[in-house]
């Protein structure tokens, strides 16, 4: 009753329904799920209105594939008029097909759209600083240069150079643009309205192999001696350190997205936990409200300033870390003539 | 003896919640430890160096973050139990 026929492209659209109060409680398991996971519509907020609360969200594009239909494009909200092309939303709001065939999701959702648009503000940085070394070679650096300067020598000198030394050079594209990356999409996630895209785990995996694949890829016969036969170790310990050792090339790159995902979705649960106990208190009665929103707000906004620490220390961790890793499988290290 | 089995078993969920809610706290206070530790050893090292306090500085705040990774693994072990 709040949209006509209209399919605007690419404007919001708003959509009658009742988001958070589910038979007048608030529901905060459900609002707390909604804020920190991926959703085919880009949610900016509600405001009530008669008969529930309208949503303003900006719905966006579902690109699923199927073995017998082939490629279907449509928006997300056509969805909620009915099912099209055989997809309808099930109970949990997940699309799925009324006959129980498998297709594929390649649809642009919330995280994806996000990641676009932190990569398209991550090249405009970095090309403005750039340019300013081709237009003003061997001269001071001016404006954002000299931003860039400072992370950049500091990703170089405190993370990349100790551990991988000469072969600095090769691989430290790769982890100016991990570190960067994961900072600008854990500063952009905490933005209100901001999407938590370190938060999904299949972000922080596809990080992971990566690093994986460059140890994998870079590693010298010396690494795979080192795991499968480590000098200098008695027997006896060694038939429990090598199974331990072989699984510790998986379980390296396991702890790196762990902790990326874990420390990026907790933040986020913390504040909306905080917050959305104003809501819980104020169902008991407005004063209760009231009172828990100052302790609430002002511990809110205390965890918010250490997440801002935790996603650089996060970003620089996870750099760090792979650069270890990739030292360990590339390096010769000097060390191994001491056990002889 | 079979009464008392089926009571336990219509509990089931409600000993899982508990035991996720024992675990976040577990974790919690193997992280309080360890960064605890961290800490200590590193202020005691300052105060016996003040000029290595740069290098002690960034060591201390890696370390944290590799001991608090670990804690988080059971907290998120803990939110599978509740949430799969």
């Amino acid at each position: 009753m709040a949209h006509g026929e209209e399919e605007p492209n690419h404007s919001s659209t708003t959509q009658n329904h009742q988001p958070e109060k589910e038979d007048g409680k608030f529901n905060a398991k459900k609002v707390i799920l909604e804020h920190i996971s991926d959703s085919h519509e880009w949610h900016f907020f509600s405001y009530p209105s008669e008969g529930g609360y309208n949503d303003v969200a900006l719905p966006l594009p579902c690109i699923l594939y199927n073995d017998v239909n082939g490629f279907s494009f449509f928006l997300f909200n056509k969805l909620h008029h009915g099912s099209v092309d055989g997809y309808s939303l099930n109970a949990e709001h997940h699309i799925g097909r009324s006959d129980g065939e498998g297709f594929y999701d390649l649809s642009i959702t919330k995280n994806v759209l996000a990641m676009m648009i932190s990569s398209i503000l991550l090249i405009w940085l970095f090309r403005t600083a750039a340019k300013g070394y081709t237009a003003r070679p061997n001269q001071a650096p001016t404006g954002i240069q000299n931003l860039m300067e400072v992370l950049v020598s500091f990703v170089r000198d405190e993370a990349a150079k100790p551990f991988l030394g000469n072969k600095t050079d090769k691989y430290l594209p790769y982890l100016l643009t991990v570190f960067f990356f994961i900072w600008i999409n854990n500063m952009l996630g905490l933005l209100p309205g901001g999407a938590n895209v370190t938060g999904n785990i299949a972000v922080t995996t596809t990080l992971a192999i990566f690093t994986f694949i460059l140890i994998i890829t870079g590693s010298r016969k010396h690494y795979w001696m080192h795991i499968l036969n480590p000098p200098g170790i008695p027997f006896g310990v060694k038939i429990i350190l090598v199974p331990v050792e072989i699984l510790g090339i998986l379980t390296k790159p396991f702890a790196l997205l762990i902790r990326l995902f874990a420390n990026m979705t907790a933040g986020h649960l913390i504040v909306l936990s905080f917050l959305s106990m104003i809501f819980i208190f104020a169902q008991m009665s407005p004063i209760a409200g009231g009172g828990i929103s100052i302790f609430s707000v002002a511990f809110s906004t205390f965890i918010y300033l250490l997440e801002m620490l935790v996603c650089a220390l996060q970003a620089y961790i996870f750099t760090m870390l792979s650069s270890v890793f990739i030292s360990e499988a590339i390096v010769e290290h000097s060390h191994s003539e001491e056990h002889h | 003896m079979v009464h008392l089995l089926s009571i336990l078993f219509l509990a089931i969920d409600g000993f899982a919640q508990m035991g996720a809610g024992i675990g976040a706290g577990l974790a919690a206070i193997g992280a309080g430890i360890g960064v605890g530790l961290i800490g200590s050893s590193a202020l005691e090292s300052i105060a016996r160096q003040p000029e290595a306090m740069g290098d002690i500085r960034a060591n201390m705040i890696l370390t944290a973050a590799l001991v608090e990774g670990v804690a988080l693994f059971a907290v998120v072990v803990c939110v599978l139990i509740l949430f799969l």
